[in-house]
């Protein structure tokens, strides 16, 4: 029983491995191929089935004047609007939520639940709903087609995540934590930052990795409220697959584009495996 | 340096926390504020210090409006029944973030944490982290915490509830200590508790609280003596204490066909409804005595709680040994009925054996 056990825990470990890595390392050796590699019949292994090359790659970032697609500007515009928006996303989320969990609002039958739910409502909602009244506010400002504006919009995507991981982080928190710093003589902003931040440090990790990964991956905004001026990597990526760019490029491209989320992912997970996401708090 | 408080009251929902509550703690006393669980002593803390805002009332302390002052410049220290520390930090920066608050020189910090560690006996663990600790430990380290500002005044939130019953004897006896030992000069010392036995250990000036109003103020003696009425001998006694609905008549106490020579102290007393209390400890096993029979027998420690019954009265009788009872055995008892207190219909002290009113 305890053999068909493991057995089976490592089987399943091992197949969902594969399903995994597979388009990974796919997108990784038709990334190195050339034009006969991939269309002349089935080659898996590099040096041996073909010849990598560094084709698909310096694609990426020529100009298009030379026969690249240039994904480079598109790229840190989307590191500046996600890390930009995330971060704004954070401390303004940890603000309010703290304010959510330690004092009590009321405006009729609004009270602080209702107010919680209200930011998650934004993300219940589906985004189509959303995109009118963007497209038309972000005309009105002038910022259509802008990274400012897109940080604007994406704000407004991002920070109901971190209200609500930060607001049942704090909720665990005790309240006497709190209270005994400014017994020990803190005011109130003092408590906040020196005793109340420090202990939550887990939860901002949790909440921004969670705005960074639902930044970088939005197509939807980004394609809506963005034209020429401004491109972001996703619509870019797009793009390149409705014309006629090569297997390889888009390979390559694709690999580009989910790095960063996969370099979060480690640090995070250096970070849960330290254990300081739990037990930080009794 | 006194805290006065004039008819608190505190209502946040239908019931009320605190009920006109008055005081006047002076300089260098301890004052137990006892009273059981749900009483309003948590709530009478947190005002003192400042975490909960009054609906009336006022405090002054050393003649100013205490209530005008935020919690963070009161100067009070306070340790929760929780054990609460700040996780991040670690033993010695816990102690030493008051200070640090206050902007203390650093050899100064170090000089008072050492201290403080040293008289709650936790020299050598200063890198150690919270969660290392266990739960006695860091109550420990809360109490150095706030005993390291030399608050003017201290007040300590049941602070053993939570410690198992070795851990709580000890750091009891480690509190009355420090206690003594001069902390409370010019301190203003309040512990609260629902524990009786650590009220009278305590022996301080002690303030019964119930449903949020004071219902007999008076040192620790005075209390478990002459308790003012049926609550306060409920509440400062553990088990409470007997209360058997009698009539005095001829000198005879007379309850369940039971005739009991009525001592000086009650033989006046000829009202209707009268109550008689007695304390578990003042009934013994006698041969020759009553019969009752037993509904519960439970062995707590070195004691022996008897619940028993006859006809409606019901009683808890303690015997401090440990003995061996089945329910339903039939067993013989002894009042010592001079030790008996009589209370009216209404719960108020009609007469006491140490003299409270009649006696």
């Amino acid at each position: 029983m305890n053999k068909l056990y493991i057995f089976l825990k490592y089987f399943f470990i091992v197949v969902w491995t594969v399903f995994v890595v597979a388009p990974f390392l796919w997108a990784l050796t038709t990334s190195f191929k050339d034009f006969q590699s991939v269309n002349g019949g089935v080659t898996y292994i590099p040096w041996v089935d073909f010849e990598p090359n560094l084709e698909g790659w310096k694609v990426l970032i020529k100009s298009p004047a030379r026969g690249g697609v240039d994904i480079i500007e598109p790229y840190f515009n989307s590191l500046f609007v996600t890390c930009t928006a995330s971060l704004i996303s954070i401390i303004l989320g940890t603000l309010s939520a703290y304010a959510l969990s330690r004092y009590t609002f009321k405006a009729g039958f609004v009270k602080n639940n209702d107010i919680t739910f209200f930011f998650i409502s934004q993300r219940i909602m589906p985004p189509i709903v959303l995109s009118i009244p963007f497209f038309l506010f972000l005309s009105s400002i002038n910022l259509l087609d802008s990274l400012t504006g897109l940080i604007v919009v994406y704000i407004v995507l991002l920070m109901p995540i971190a209200v609500w991981i930060m607001v049942d982080f704090f909720n665990k928190v005790p309240r006497e934590i709190d209270e005994t710093a400014l017994i020990d003589g803190c005011n109130p902003y003092q408590a906040f930052l020196k005793v109340v931040l420090p202990n939550s440090i887990p939860g901002l990790i949790v909440a921004g990795m969670f705005c960074i990964i639902f930044g970088w991956i939005d197509f939807f905004f980004a394609f809506i409220l963005t034209f020429t001026e401004v491109q972001l990597l996703p619509v870019k990526i797009v793009a390149l697959n409705s014309s006629v760019t090569p297997w390889w490029s888009l390979s390559a491209s694709a690999l580009v584009s989910v790095a960063p989320l996969i370099i979060v992912a480690f640090i995070v997970e250096r970070y849960l495996s330290k254990g300081n996401l739990s037990g930080a708090i009794k | 340096m006194d805290l006065v408080a004039n008819n608190l009251s505190y209502k946040p929902d239908d019931q009320y926390h605190l009920n006109e509550v008055s005081f006047n703690f002076k300089e260098g006393n301890l004052y137990t504020i006892l009273g059981r669980t749900l009483s309003g002593k948590t709530t009478l803390l947190k005002t003192i210090a400042g975490l909960l805002t009054p609906d009336s009332g006022e405090i002054e302390f050393d003649g100013k409006n205490f209530l005008k002052i935020p919690v963070w410049e009161r100067n009070v220290a306070m340790v929760y029944q929780q054990f609460i520390n700040y996780p991040h930090l670690n033993v010695f920066e816990n102690i030493a973030f008051p200070l640090k608050q206050r902007k203390i020189d650093q050899s100064v910090i170090n000089e008072k944490v050492t201290d403080a560690l040293k008289s709650v006996g936790l020299l050598g663990y200063e890198k150690r982290k919270i969660q290392e600790l266990s739960g006695g430990q860091q109550q420990r380290v809360s109490l150095a915490r706030s005993l390291v500002k030399n608050a003017k005044i201290l007040l300590l939130d049941e602070p053993l509830v939570n410690l198992d019953y070795k851990l709580r004897e000890q750091l009891r006896e480690e509190f009355k200590n420090l206690f003594s030992k001069g902390l409370a000069d010019e301190t203003i010392l309040i512990y609260s508790t629902t524990d009786p036995r650590e009220t009278m250990e305590l022996n301080g000036e002690v303030i019964v609280l119930d449903e949020g109003k004071v219902l007999q103020v008076g040192p620790a003696k005075e209390i478990f003596e002459n308790p003012n009425s049926l609550k306060v001998a409920e509440i400062s006694n553990d088990p409470p204490m007997n209360i058997i609905e009698a009539k005095i008549s001829d000198n005879q106490i007379r309850f369940e066909g039971i005739n009991l020579e009525a001592p000086q102290h009650l033989s006046k007393l000829t009202e209707d409804g009268l109550k008689i209390g007695l304390r578990s400890s003042d009934i013994e096993l006698n041969e020759n005595g009553h019969e009752f029979e037993v509904e519960l027998a439970e062995i707590s420690g070195s004691e022996t709680l008897l619940h028993l019954k006859r006809g409606d009265t019901k009683i808890i009788v303690s015997i401090e040994e440990v003995l061996n009872f089945k329910i339903h055995d039939k067993v013989k008892i002894n009042f010592k009925i001079d030790r008996a207190y009589a209370f009216h219909a209404g719960g108020k002290l009609a007469s006491s054996p140490f003299g409270g009113l009649n006696g």
